[in-house]
């Protein structure tokens, strides 16, 4: 992703790369909240909990991956140029 | 297309389940011999490759000073630190939670997981916490509780892990950057993830206190 289009699109424009780096970083960690397929995270735990709701982690877990998913443009904006 | 002998090494032995770094070596010798280097700069080419890269290993000293804090009862003394909060809510347990779990990632400890931490005591104290005061949780309330504690798990340790120097991830953003040509240290990269997890803690503490104020607000209702 940093090679692909994080280095061309934002880097290029002289933000700074180490802050990029590491917001890229846990902004991908916003999405990791939100997907199945991230099982040890998100399922597993449900299972061990045994929640009803299979999805239930995932489910707590929108409003805040959205909410950090938008700091993070924020912060980015203001740290990172 | 000899020159892609080794790729046809590498895929032979992971096939019959040889030696991992056995197989990946002889595949980068014999890659380079075919590819007209002498032995000499093959050997160069392994070290300056070694050399550029080994900081990736920083990780490892960190490795016997947390087995010496887990040892010692880092995982109790998490539990008591919890336990002695006075006028405990679910929301106050998680919150207080999630700034130790994200203070554990920053520092790279480990506390447990789901299993070994969040299942037998995080959630326990969290539905107890409601129990002692609200008398009856139902159903509902529980499950959406088992959701945040198995939530603070993984805000917790997401957002702190970045923050420790020699994580994986740090190290990974590190190797990446500079192969792109930007000279980036460690310590720059941790001190840009330090915001973020400072603002999740806030946040997701907002999520827990939000959580409060509904079950406290479906009893008055009551």
């Amino acid at each position: 992703m940093t090679v692909g289009v994080g280095a061309p699109f934002v880097l290029s424009q002289g933000a700074n790369p180490a802050i990029i780096g590491a917001l890229a970083m846990t902004a991908g960690y916003c999405g990791t909240l939100l997907t199945p397929m991230a099982a040890n995270f998100n399922i597993v735990p449900a299972a061990i909990l045994e929640m009803k709701d299979e999805y239930g982690v995932i489910k707590t877990q929108i409003p805040v991956a959205l909410t950090m998913f938008v700091i993070h443009i924020i912060v980015a904006l203001l740290l990172a140029f | 297309m000899l020159k892609l002998i080794g790729i046809l090494i590498v895929v032979i032995g992971f096939i019959l389940k040889l030696d991992t770094i056995a197989v990946v070596v002889v595949a980068g010798v014999v890659t380079g011999l075919v590819g007209g280097l002498s032995f000499n700069e093959i050997l160069t080419v392994l070290g300056d490759s070694f050399v550029t890269n080994r900081y990736m290993s920083v990780f490892l000293i960190t490795l016997p000073v947390i087995a010496i804090l887990e040892n010692n009862g880092l995982k109790e003394r998490a539990v008591n630190l919890i336990g002695n909060v006075k006028a405990a809510t679910t929301g106050k347990i998680l919150a207080i939670y999630m700034a130790i779990r994200t203070v554990a990632s920053a520092l790279s400890l480990r506390l447990g997981g789901h299993v070994q931490f969040i299942r037998p005591l995080i959630n326990p104290m969290a539905v107890g916490a409601a129990e002692a005061k609200y008398e009856e949780v139902d159903e509902e309330e529980e499950e959406r509780i088992k959701g945040l504690s198995a939530a603070v798990e993984n805000y917790g340790n997401f957002y702190g892990q970045n923050v420790f120097i020699a994580s994986g991830g740090v190290l990974l953003i590190v190797g990446t950057l500079q192969e792109l040509g930007y000279n980036v240290t460690p310590l720059d990269v941790s001190k840009g993830a330090l915001p973020i997890a400072i603002i999740a803690v806030i946040v997701v503490s907002f999520q827990f206190f939000i959580f409060d104020g509904r079950i406290k607000s479906k009893r008055n209702l009551k």
